[in-house]
């Protein structure tokens, strides 16, 4: 038997994996490197206070009203979003009923709150009430849920979600026992209009103004009590029932009590949400509360990471702010080019050969034009398409075919096949098939996803998704899964 | 002069329409490390289930410290004192050892920093992986923060699902070791284990189980030395 010595003169017998762990942590290459650099070197804190100074400056220095109701719905949609990274990110429950919450509350202020039913409650009444009631609602609906888990869970809190939704549109026409009219509570799919506008301390709220320096405060408030929560035991109870509940009970951990737990907390801030943002809308309709919404908060959740509290802030502004600037084109053209470079400089691993890919696409392109106006194929007028900066600048290198849709379609089926393809592919392949890819996405985009910029829309965030789950199944912030092996 | 510290007396326990536990009973004294020996799929763990309550029993009666618990639930019993080291460790991966370590007080409120002490003078490699993620740990560590994790609460008993299991062989002479030392320091302890050699060589007493049933007891060096039981389990 012969001893094999090793460099670093490992002794045998002893747990040296786990001994170097600090060393043998790698360091990623790249651009990726530098997002996991300034993730790791900014602070909390520094975060948090860059993101007060802007979120104050923005209030303070802009006077556009369109921006300030982005800013606004943003907020309710990054409180919303908070709301179910307790649910959802602590507990571990899916919660598919989330909105059902939001709207309940909407609909409470509208109720208490208008002409529909004549009351005009004081907010200073009506919003505490409405939240204690969301909450409680919320525990009714923990109750036949509180011993169920992943997608059994899902179904019945989607059942009550979607019990809402028909409850609200079936509730213009009620006919009490005893009482001939039949009474309109919800205003049915017409919904209600003209609501009281919020009045506390004496003051009467008045612009969007006023809303978005109320949700400034609800936010920072909301923000400071989930990350204090998420740090005592509470939290990290929270975080064993998501991880093993059996586990969990065994440590003394009442599971079904903290799931309820969280179902009330979730339930509250949705129902505080829905006051708000009636309030905002001066108005609420049903259909504002239905899946769509549901989906886009938890993309925020699943995006930035669920979990993590930045994260759900991350999340919250990458979904509510993309689609907004995703309806122009000159915005999304620049937005979709910078994805596509930052993805191709990503999977480059390396600044070399993301230089010698970028050439590579360039060269790419006047290759097709040169050979395309050597055979002088039908092309569309310049004047006609290249009508942002981007575009103006990207006529002299791309080709335009007459039959944009005819050749549009024909590229985007060859796109998709070679994305799906470059996962499985060689590495030898991949470094030739990179570029190529990055070519005909600009190529698609410029030909035919340009002109339906609604479609596009979708399509772009659903790609996004699907990429970030490949390339980053824990969301943009969220901590890596280490399974207990 | 004994005192028994947990009690099982005349235990059924079912799961569905199966019937695991038949006529149990089984003490377990103050101070005492006892054994509970058998094979796969005797009832071993859902003894220890049905001790720390994550299972109730249909008929027969649990006591703990002189109180009757055969109704309180895990939460409850944990408070009382006992405490569990899961079959395969069951640790939370994505949570750092200290908060691992936190978890395990979650019934005392906040984890007093004297236990922590405690722990990290028992294992001192934990100190200083506090800070890592306890799903990255070796097996040899990931075992340590289980039983640290458990005495966090400060049991008077605690109960050991199969200590052995999945570590090497000298990680479970090591395992033993430890469990030889809590009990010096007077913790009771109530060990299951099919690596029947191991445990009889550190406990008090023992029990064999099969199929549901006490088929024998007694002073672990009568049982080391019973004909039958090497010839099962002995592997002699």
């Amino acid at each position: 038997m012969t001893e094999q010595t090793t460099p670093e003169n490992l002794g045998i017998g002893t747990d040296e994996w786990v001994a170097q762990h600090e060393k043998r942590l790698s360091r990623r290459a790249g651009l990726l490197g530098i997002v996991d650099f300034l993730n790791q070197k900014v602070s909390p804190l520094v975060r948090y206070l860059l993101l007060a100074i802007f979120a104050v400056g923005f209030g303070a220095l802009v006077h556009n009203l369109y921006l300030l109701r982005i800013a606004a719905n943003l907020a309710v949609f990054l409180a919303l979003t908070l709301g179910l990274n307790v649910v959802m990110g602590f507990a571990g429950l899916l919660d598919l009923g989330f909105v059902a919450f939001f709207g309940f509350g909407a609909y409470a202020y509208a109720l208490t709150s208008s002409a529909q039913l004549n009351q005009h409650w004081p907010t200073y009444l009506s919003v505490p009430a409405i939240v204690i009631t969301t909450a409680f609602l919320g525990y009714l609906v923990s109750l036949p849920s509180r011993r169920l888990f992943g997608d059994y869970l899902a179904i019945v809190t989607l059942f009550f979600g979607q019990v809402f939704i028909q409850l609200i549109i079936s509730s213009d026409s009620i006919t009490f026992p005893g009482h001939e009219d039949s009474v309109d509570i919800t205003g049915g799919s017409n919904g209600i209009p003209g609501l009281d506008q919020f009045k506390l301390f004496g003051y009467t709220f008045k612009t969007i103004t006023d809303y978005y320096w109320l949700l400034l405060v609800v936010v920072a408030l909301l923000l400071v009590a989930i990350t204090r929560v998420d740090r005592t035991r509470v939290g990290r109870a929270w975080r064993t029932v998501r991880e093993d509940p059996l586990a969990s009970q065994s440590m003394g951990i009442k599971v079904n009590n903290l799931k309820m737990l969280a179902f009330i907390v979730g339930a509250a801030i949705a129902g505080l949400c829905g006051t708000i943002y009636a309030a905002i809308q001066n108005a609420v309709f049903i259909n504002g509360f239905d899946m769509p919404l549901l989906t886009l908060i938890y993309a925020a959740v699943i995006l930035g990471g669920s979990g993590s509290i930045p994260g759900s802030i991350l999340g919250a502004f990458v979904m509510s702010v993309l689609p907004e600037i995703l309806r122009v084109q000159n915005y999304s053209e620049i937005l979709f080019l910078t994805v596509l470079i930052l993805a191709v400089a990503a999977l480059s691993k390396g600044w070399k050969r993301f230089g010698f890919n970028a050439s590579l696409v360039i060269l790419l392109g006047l290759l097709v034009k040169v050979i395309s106006s050597a055979l002088s194929l039908a092309t569309t007028p310049t004047s006609t398409w290249a009508v942002g900066p981007v575009s103006k600048a990207l006529k002299y290198w791309l080709l335009m075919p007459a039959n944009r849709i005819l050749w549009g379609n024909i590229a985007f089926v060859l796109l998709i096949a070679l994305i799906a393809n470059y996962s499985i592919a060689k590495e030898r392949v991949k470094f030739y098939l990179l570029p190529l890819i990055a070519f005909i996405a600009i190529f698609v985009w410029e030909v035919r996803l340009v002109i339906e910029p609604n479609t596009t829309r979708q399509l772009i965030i659903g790609m996004m998704l699907v990429v970030l789950m490949i390339v980053r199944p824990q969301g943009f912030l969220g901590k890596t899964r280490v399974e207990v092996l | 002069m004994t005192t028994p510290l947990l009690t099982l007396e005349n235990v059924d326990t079912y799961y569905g329409a199966i019937h695991i536990l038949q006529n149990l009973s089984l003490t377990v004294n103050e101070g005492e490390l006892v054994c509970l020996l058998g094979g796969n799929a005797c009832g071993k763990s859902t003894t220890l289930k049905t001790a720390l309550g994550m299972v109730s029993p249909k008929n027969g009666k649990i006591t703990f410290a002189g109180e009757d618990v055969t109704n309180k639930n895990t939460s409850v019993r944990v408070k009382l004192g006992i405490a569990v080291v899961p079959e395969n460790r069951r640790l939370f991966g994505p949570m750092t050892v200290l908060e691992n370590l936190k978890i395990g007080a979650y019934v005392r409120g906040e984890a007093d920093p004297a236990d922590l002490e405690r722990v990290f003078e028992l294992f001192p490699k934990l100190k200083d992986r506090q800070s890592q993620l306890a799903g990255t740990l070796s097996g040899g560590e990931q075992q340590m923060v289980a039983v640290g994790r458990a005495l966090m609460s400060r049991p008077r008993l605690l109960l050991m699902d199969e200590p052995s299991m999945g570590l090497s062989p000298r990680l479970v002479e090591q395992s033993f070791e430890m469990i030889a030392g809590l009990h010096q320091q007077g913790i009771s302890m109530l060990v299951v284990e099919q690596n029947a050699n191991m445990a009889l060589s550190v406990a008090d007493r023992g029990y064999v189980l099969q199929t549901g049933r006490i088929v024998l007891e007694g002073k672990a060096s009568d049982l080391a030395g019973h004909e039958e039981l090497r010839r099962a389990y002995l592997g002699r």
